[in-house]
């Protein structure tokens, strides 16, 4: 599905990640993270920009390996992202839906 | 029911086994829970206590009597050793996909939001106190309590 953010077209699969990083921009998060209401803080961009080095590493990720990662422990990491952290972080990071129940 | 549309708001587990499959299969629904927004509890009730208790937690087994998946005679899953090899089997394959020991599932749980109860009545059987257990449990409390905190629409209660 095609969507237009800030003036640019870009595609997400049906539950609304982006399908191609490449398409993601700064202002892109912002406005996906405005359909949570969240505000994008400096600490909010470490961790976006953690997960995807992460992803672009390969590595695959869960609640555990972020709260081991020495960039946000797991408390903060929901005071972050309420309602699901780890799912809503990877959208707004522009980085697939992480397939972990952990 | 209309109001979330049957949307699950919460997850009541109640856990009241100590094998090693059942306190994990608590947890990681409680934690599953949590990453997908949705409120979870769970109410550590009779042998179930023993996952949060101090000095037991960290032993806790995988049960090879009475148990038909693990595919072996039960005067086999009997003898002396049997369920320590079973146990250590079972972690090192927990391990191999990231699953976190007890400790730090619970410490996961914590961080993540989830509250942890233990069952009054049981805590009475057992002569356990509080202090007995793991610091991240929010309070020792009776079954009604516990009905009280899963009240509003889009509760759901599980029975481990």
């Amino acid at each position: 599905m095609e969507k237009q953010i800030c003036g640019k077209v870009i595609h997400l699969n049906e539950e609304g990640y982006l399908t191609d990083l490449n398409e993601w921009t700064p202002e892109i998060a912002e406005e996906l993270a405005k359909e949570y209401n969240i505000t994008l803080s400096p600490r909010h961009w470490e961790v976006l920009k953690y997960l995807q080095s992460e992803h672009k590493n390969n590595v695959p990720l869960s609640i555990r390996k972020i709260g081991k990662s020495n960039v946000v422990d797991i408390k903060e990491f929901y005071a972050l992202f309420p309602q699901g952290p780890l799912k809503i972080s990877s959208k707004i990071a522009g980085i697939p839906k992480p397939a972990s129940c952990l | 029911m209309s109001e979330f549309n049957g949307e699950i708001r919460k997850m009541m587990i109640i856990l009241s086994k100590a094998t090693l499959e059942n306190v994990y299969a608590a947890f990681v629904l409680a934690n599953g829970a949590r990453m997908e927004g949705i409120e979870a509890e769970i109410f550590f009730t009779f042998f179930g206590l023993e996952a949060v208790h101090k000095k037991k937690l960290e032993h806790l087994h995988v049960a090879t009597v009475g148990n038909p998946a693990m595919h072996m005679p039960t005067l086999l899953g009997g003898l002396p050793g049997m369920e320590a090899l079973a146990t250590s089997m079972m972690k090192k394959e927990m391990e191999k996909i990231d699953m976190p020991d007890v400790h730090e599932f619970l410490d996961i749980l914590t961080a993540s939001g989830v509250k942890l109860w233990a069952c009054k009545l049981a805590m009475d059987m057992f002569h356990y106190k509080k202090e007995d257990l793991y610091e991240g449990v929010d309070d020792v409390i009776t079954v009604g309590d516990f009905y009280k905190q899963g009240a509003g629409l889009g509760t759901h209660m599980l029975f481990v």
